[in-house]
């Protein structure tokens, strides 16, 4: 203490600059609202006018409550890990998680009941949609990845995460680009971009953010003090690159004025729809695959308590993922203005990933060699293995669809809902739940999750969901696209549009009933997660007995 | 790190590990199941004989054509002839036969019925509904009340060219808006509106001035439905005796009809879908059961 005392406490220059930047920030901010050309737009301008402010408030506290001296990177030798972060980022992907599925359940139930769409601008289903995508997609599943990898890193690197302030600036700097992105879109304000509907100023203020992902991870690696760099973390960082180039070509528009919110893409025609795809596709290998790949190869082995099955398979696998993702994009243009030539290379590509990514599969699944009787006792690390098996069903059926005589009956249908959401629900929901139950009690130092059994109920409820979901899907997809291309004898088409919507209703009810019960499931898993926080269960204390069979 | 020979050995699979440790997790040094790499080599060689195949590699001004020759736009144009053939000669015939001709000929009123169900379903059911059964604003076809007409060509005329828009040939001339426009004073309107009511043997309500209304109709409305409101195809104005109505036959709906007129459009098919189709839903329309 007295030694501390001694120490001038003084701004670091990560604290003035922030300060700074953020001043500069809320003043421009408020130039913009004054300027705006719309409402719509002005609201956002305050709103990062606000956040400014906010920040800065934030810093000036954190600095009068601090110590004179820096945080030590290492405590009695041991490092001491920073989790407020990642706390953070666990609450925010449970509330997120949570809001995304449940606007999902809301546009399910208007494909079946269009009268829900209330006959209002902002209950829409066209901008109800991309907040459910991006809700789900980027604010849980982005939280959800932003909370493993900060803390997966540090476990693995054995280190402290690099950057004092960097690292909460991306945490709550992403939260807030969700913030800009969900409400712009319920207020109308959109790019018209598949999963990258954001506006020009949130996508400029998202990249500031993931720049500082990228460089709190690469030097978390860089001070490392194991010899070699984790499987997880090859995942990760080939997610935080390769999401931030495409983030960067799929948004490459120029705004009409800095006080308006609309940007034209520099892009045209079929060249701005394989960008697009080669974008969209690659959100779904990079963002959905390679960073749930990565939480595959901690927590898997990490809950089941085994060595990964092959490392050999983990790096064979790992470079031909990204090495062959990377040009599977054109089979979402199938039959297309897009050149024959691109259609080709895009579904032998896919192909040719069949193997790649089961083999991602097989290393999660056979990990748990010698431990297969865990599956029995804990529901935990049973959602997880189930997930990698949602995973190997998906990276199967993705391969299938995308050759082109499949292809030309299931795009445009439901087949590819159900297929987005066997991989969305299946795999990417299914191992973040995993990691969510096996990092709550870590972080907030539990012994235990408040309550297995609660577990247990919210995966049976989410199951039956998935399985309900998709294969309504399957039939009602396969359905419509028979009856799109069904002819009579004499040669003309047998249904119009209208009769083949007519018969997708009773689908799209059991599509809702199944999205029902996976939104009781999550909400199951928030009141666990509550009650864990709230339990008083040390992980110092003795340990009670936690393993029930499963039902 | 450990050395590669002293690397510990798992006890359950007898696999040693690669002898590094992260955080408690090990790696197992198992090699590649064997057929996982010959299921990838497998589609790694379909890969190539795909693209020897097809089209596949951009080269500076073209690309690979691939040894079958194959593009999606001959094949798009093998598929519509192959389907002309099976559509056979009836729908070439159609183009030249007249619609009397077309609905005498049995075989060629089946294919044309064919061939207008499918068209309608598509271009015509999103408003008039996929029965023909109409609703409010438009008007069902399987009835024998006719706004412009129920016969094969004014039938044929109503769809070559709609109704009220750009096209010069199209249906003219909306109903004026009496009320707006000052043609017949606000406070007049529900006797004239009370009239209509009566046309088509109903009794309005409440108390007006039906001699009043009578009159009004006769110098303002009569000049197109005619003076005893049977209507007037050639102008569009609907028969209002036959308590048939587009927009609703209670006062409220008349009063408003009055007041701000009618015009409900259609847009022309002729230029927008073949001439045979055209005809076909002429053909259809006026088959559904109300044609005259």
């Amino acid at each position: 203490m007295a030694q501390q005392a001694s120490i001038n406490k003084t701004l670091t220059i990560g604290e003035g600059g922030t300060v700074i930047a953020f001043i500069a920030l809320a003043v421009f901010s408020i130039i913009v609202a004054a300027k705006a050309w719309t409402p719509e737009y002005a609201f956002h301008a305050y709103l990062f006018a606000a956040a400014s402010v906010a920040t800065v408030f934030a810093i000036f506290n954190r600095y009068f409550a601090r110590d004179a001296a820096p945080v030590p990177q290492e405590i009695d030798g041991k490092p001491n890990y920073n989790m407020g972060p990642i706390k953070f980022a666990t609450i925010a992907s449970v509330f997120w998680g949570i809001a995304g599925f449940t606007v999902g359940l809301i546009i399910a139930l208007q494909l079946a009941y269009p009268a829900l769409n209330f006959d209002l601008p902002w209950t829409n289903f066209g901008r109800l949609r991309p907040l459910h995508t991006s809700a789900v997609i980027f604010a849980f599943g982005g939280n959800v990845l932003l909370a493993t990898s900060f803390y997966v890193v540090q476990r693995t690197c054995h280190a402290r995460l690099a950057g004092d302030i960097a690292p909460w600036f991306v945490v709550l700097g992403y939260n807030f680009f969700i913030v800009i992105a969900g409400t712009g879109y319920l207020l109308g304000i959109t790019q018209s971009k598949e999963y990258a509907e954001p506006e020009w100023y949130a996508d400029l203020w998202l990249t500031v953010v993931w720049v500082a992902y990228l460089l709190v991870f690469l030097v978390t690696l860089w001070k490392r003090k194991e010899p070699h760099i984790y499987v997880a973390n090859w995942f990760y960082l080939a997610f935080i690159v390769t999401i931030a180039l495409l983030h960067l070509g799929n948004n490459a528009t120029i705004p009409v004025s800095i006080y308006s919110s609309k940007s034209y893409i520099v892009w045209s025609g079929v060249q701005d729809a394989m960008v697009q795809w080669w974008y969209g596709h690659n959100a779904v290998g990079f963002f959905l695959t390679a960073g749930f790949l990565a939480i595959m190869y901690y927590f898997i082995p990490k809950r089941a308590d085994r060595p990964v099955y092959s490392y050999r398979l983990s790096i064979v696998h790992f470079w031909a993922l990204i090495f062959i993702y990377i040009w599977a994009g054109p089979h979402h243009l199938h039959y297309t203005a897009l050149p024959d030539w691109a259609q080709t290379l895009g579904m032998v590509f896919s192909i040719i990933l069949w193997m790649p990514s089961w083999g991602g599969m097989i290393n999660g699944l056979m990990t748990l060699q010698g431990a297969w009787d865990k599956l029995r006792t804990d529901p935990v690390l049973r959602m997880m293995v189930v997930s990698v098996a949602f995973y190997g069903m998906s990276t199967f059926e993705g391969p299938l669809m995308s050759i082109k005589a499949v292809n030309s009956l299931s795009h445009y249908t439901d087949w590819t809902i159900g297929h987005v959401h066997s991989g969305a629900l299946g795999w990417v929901a299914y191992v973040s739940f995993g990691a969510i139950y096996c990092l709550v009690p870590w972080l907030w130092n539990r012994s235990r999750l408040y309550s297995l059994r609660l577990v247990n109920w919210h995966f049976w409820l989410s199951t039956l969901g998935i399985v309900l979901y998709i294969s309504a899907m399957w039939v009602s997809g396969i359905l419509q696209g028979l009856m799109w291309r069904a002819y009579t004898k004499l040669g003309f088409l047998e249904y119009s549009f209208i009769e083949t919507s007519e018969a997708m209703h009773p689908f799209y009810v059991i599509r809702a009933l199944g999205g029902a019960l996976f939104v009781i499931g999550s909400l199951i898993m928030a009141y666990n997660i509550w009650m864990t926080i709230r339990s008083p269960y040390a992980a110092g204390e003795a340990k009670r007995p936690q393993l029930v069979p499963a039902e | 790190m450990a050395a590669h020979d002293t690397n510990k050995v798992d006890a359950v699979t007898g696999i040693s590990t690669t002898g590094h440790e992260w955080d408690g997790i090990q790696e197992l040094n198992t090699p590649l199941p064997r057929w996982w790499l010959w299921l990838f080599y497998i589609c790694i060689v379909w890969g190539i004989g795909y693209v020897i195949a097809y089209p596949a590699w951009p080269l500076v001004s073209s690309y690979t054509r691939g040894v079958l020759g194959y593009a999606s736009r001959d094949q798009i144009e093998t598929d519509m002839a192959s389907l002309k053939v099976q559509r056979g000669e009836m729908v070439a015939k159609m183009e030249s036969a007249s619609l009397v001709e077309i609905e005498k000929d049995p075989k060629m009123l089946e294919v044309a019925r064919a061939l207008g169900k499918a068209a309608f379903g598509t271009n015509c059911g999103p408003c008039h509904g996929q029965g023909a059964q109409g609703g409010p604003s438009y008007p069902n076809l399987n009835d024998d009340q006719w706004i412009w007409g129920g016969s094969l060509d004014q039938i044929y005329q109503t769809i070559q060219y709609g109704i009220r828009n750009e096209n010069p040939d199209s249906r003219q001339g909306p109903m004026p808006a009496f009320g707006k426009d000052g043609i017949i004073p606000k406070a007049d309107i529900p006797a004239v509106a009370a009239y209509v009511v009566t046309l088509s043997g109903r009794k309005p309500e409440g108390k007006v001035d039906l001699a009043k209304g009578q009159k009004l109709f006769a110098e303002n409305c009569a000049a197109c439905h005619g003076d005893a409101g049977k209507g007037n195809p050639e102008v569009g104005a609907p028969n209002l005796t036959s308590n048939i109505w587009l927009y609703g036959g209670d006062e409220k709906t008349i009063i408003e009809t009055i007041t701000n007129g009618r015009g409900g459009v259609m847009p022309g098919w002729a230029g927008r879908l073949e001439p045979a189709t055209v005809k076909a839903l002429a053909v259809y329309v006026h088959t559904l059961g109300g044609g005259q």
